[in-house]
């Protein structure tokens, strides 16, 4: 099978290409060696099946950018047959190096320039047949995003496969790429012969959104204004998907599987409906929230304002060891972590990829803060209800902040931070969709795994032996509490609360439902009784070891894929259950202390 | 003079390029070269990075890594028309 890499530079519009060319079969590639997730697709090309890779987007053949060093390596040790590079029209004065740095490997290429609508807009007119003769590679036009050309290109491309030109030497590439420095006089003499440029683009749109959006005293309260409001966008859009889905699984199970699965034996009914069913629909009820998520996100993203957004946080975030884009992330995750980890993609730098995923993990996420409205309306006055909420979110920033100081010297990051301005650009509908469906699918992959399994072994925890009372202390849920006596009692966590943080560990939301199971009531009895049992003390420690020990398992799993690193996600999970410890411990032995 | 000295509106044309050998290449490949001309075109708050324009490219450099640009011929007028 032929073998097609797709190269250019960031945000060129590969990875929107990629995803035309492919449609939807896309899958994460497995490739030996490699640390990084490569998208691969099979598509038709002249009749004959061919594998399309898209390589991470670099700016120098020769650079030294993680993303540089996985292009260099994938070359290095993968035969390809034709390389389709795609430039950016409108910045082809700087970008044709990378053109020619390839054609210098000696790669079967052909030469795509993307974005031509905003070349023209910009003044840019581009003789595409004077600089295929100078560059002696086809040369076409195209608009990845309206999809222009696109055909076009992939006949071409079937042209030029179908003349058997025997596909790259590896180890011929690796030593090609050792050194080669003459490319800047051709391509400057290239570009002087074959395009026409205006010598300063006028005032574009851009220049002026920017005007008001970067202004010195604006730009950061715009910023803040705009976050808030893809918030608001997606949790009023969210939640009632949020609730309408719940509601449609409750209804399945009372009206469907209730009655269809009664004739079996208690325990097999309890997994099957308890455990495995409330797993499932635990996920499914994330999945709106999720969907929506990543469709603004994806907006955001290919908008340009990501940039900078980095470009005004970026002074205060330095005092942490990060840039302004994890500020960015960091704020994504009070609506949900897993997504949040995930956007961490756009960080070039490992080092500081990892320390912002580390502090990701202590945003006060939407499901916490349905644990916590639960509590808090039980255990405080109304008067005292949002300084107590209030409170938590001081707490969740302070943890944050705390642990970037803390872990930037490890997480040290040498990158310098020199960051590119894209255009504001208006994705498409189709494109937005397209970006937000491919992450939701590897969500529900990931997120169904490990909370159904999860949530089994909890069934399980609190329904044997089988003689126990289900979620009693004669449970196995009940010794593992026991066994946590010794730590969480200095904490004022008793026996019940510990089942239900280890409920909580699987996802904040089965949480209060838990707290039901355990103490067999609902509604206004439940909380009647939880509190004569625990005062408030007890209470906000319980919470703030809810805010801090751990994510949910989601996160966790997302913490260990992102990463590709065990070591890592162990160190966030002792971290955030160190500290959670430590901070609930302070907090209730001084108030213990205080009299309180 | 470096370019973390430039003030927002000034403009100059790249003398050369005094860093570690990565940042060199990443600055090569966003077109800083001996001989174009470089706009500050605004700079963040609280002494944050500079917003710089080369060419048809926008970027953003934080003042620590503009002192490895070398710069000469300095002129207060505006690149824009």
């Amino acid at each position: 099978m032929k073998r097609v890499a797709l190269l250019g530079m960031p945000n060129t519009g590969k990875s929107t290409l990629f995803n035309r060319l492919s449609g939807a079969s896309a899958r994460v590639g497995n490739w030996p060696g490699m640390t990084v997730d490569l998208l691969s697709a099979k598509i038709l090309l002249g009749g004959h099946i061919a594998e399309l890779i898209d390589l991470p987007g670099l700016y120098d053949l020769h650079g030294f950018s993680d993303d540089e060093e996985v292009v260099r390596h994938f070359l290095s040790n993968h035969p390809i047959d034709l390389a389709l590079i795609i430039l950016n029209s409108a910045q082809i004065d700087r970008q044709l190096s990378l053109a020619l740095q390839l054609r210098a490997l000696g790669l079967p290429t052909i030469l795509l320039l993307n974005m031509e609508d905003e070349a023209k807009r910009a003044g840019i007119t581009i003789d595409t047949k004077q600089m295929s003769e100078e560059l002696g590679m086809p040369v076409m036009t195209i608009s990845a995003k309206y999809g222009n050309g696109c055909p076009q290109a992939l006949q071409l491309a079937a042209r030029v496969l179908e003349k058997k030109v025997p596909a790259s030497d590896p180890q011929l590439m690796a030593a090609q790429l050792q050194a080669d420095n003459a490319v800047e006089e051709e391509m400057q003499r290239i570009i002087d012969r074959s395009v026409q440029m205006p010598l300063q683009l006028n005032t574009s749109t851009t220049d002026r959104i920017d005007r008001v959006l970067l202004h010195p005293w604006l730009g950061l309260p715009l910023f803040f204004l705009a976050i808030f409001l893809l918030f608001q966008f997606i949790f009023t859009i969210g939640a009632p998907l949020q609730e309408a889905t719940a509601w449609i699984f409750d209804t399945v199970r009372s009206e469907l599987l209730d009655p269809a699965l009664s004739g079996l034996p208690t325990w097999l009914n309890g997994l099957l409906l308890d455990g495995l069913y409330t797993g499932l629909s635990t996920v499914a009820a994330f999945v709106p929230i999720i969907v929506l998520f990543f469709l603004v996100m994806s907006m955001v993203e290919d908008s340009g304002y990501l940039s900078r957004a980095a470009f005004l946080m970026d002074t205060l975030m330095a005092k942490m060891g990060m840039d302004g884009r994890g500020f960015v992330m960091v704020l994504m995750g009070f609506g949900c972590n897993v997504p949040a980890l995930m956007g961490t993609r756009v960080m070039r730098s490992r080092p500081m990829r990892l320390l912002t995923m580390l502090t990701i993990p202590l945003s006060l996420c939407s499901a916490r803060l349905q644990v916590f409205l639960f509590m808090i309306a039980i255990l405080f006055p109304p008067s005292q209800a949002a300084m107590a909420l209030f409170s938590l979110y001081m707490v969740s920033f302070f943890t944050i902040f705390f642990t970037a100081i803390l872990f930037k010297q490890k997480f040290a990051s040498s990158e310098p931070f020199v960051l590119e301005l894209p255009p504001y650009r208006f994705p498409t509908p189709n494109q937005i969709w397209m970006r937000g469906w491919q992450e939701v699918k590897h969500f529900l992959y990931r997120a169904t795994k490990f909370i159904v399994i999860g949530v089994l072994m909890v069934w399980l925890l609190t329904h044997l032996p089988t003689t126990a009372i289900p979620a009693s202390s004669e449970t196995w849920a009940g010794s593992i509490g026991r066994f946590f006596a010794p730590v969480l009692d200095p904490i004022g966590i008793d026996n019940h609360l510990a089942i239900a943080l280890i409920f909580g560990f699987v996802a904040k939301e089965i949480v209060v439902g838990s707290l039901a199971v355990i103490y067999g009531l609902q509604g206004d009895a439940l909380s009647h009784q939880i509190a004569a049992n625990i005062d408030w003390v007890q209470g906000m420690s319980f919470m703030l070891f809810t805010l801090i020990y751990t994510p949910c398992l989601s996160t966790i799993a997302t913490l260990r894929s992102e990463s590709k690193s065990r070591a890592f996600m162990w160190l966030s999970l002792a971290w955030s259950l160190g500290l959670a410890w430590l901070i609930s411990l302070a907090f209730y032995q001084s108030a213990r202390a205080l009299g309180y | 003079m470096q370019l973390n000295a430039l003030k927002p509106g000034e403009s100059a044309l790249i003398e050369g390029i005094q860093a570690e050998q990565a940042l060199v290449q990443r600055l090569h490949a966003l077109g800083f070269r001996p001989g174009k001309q470089v706009q500050v075109v605004r700079q963040a708050a609280f002494n944050g990075p500079l917003h710089i324009r080369i060419g048809s490219t926008d970027v953003v450099i934080r003042l620590q890594d503009a002192q490895a640009i070398h710069l000469s011929n300095p002129s207060s007028e505006s690149l824009s028309v």
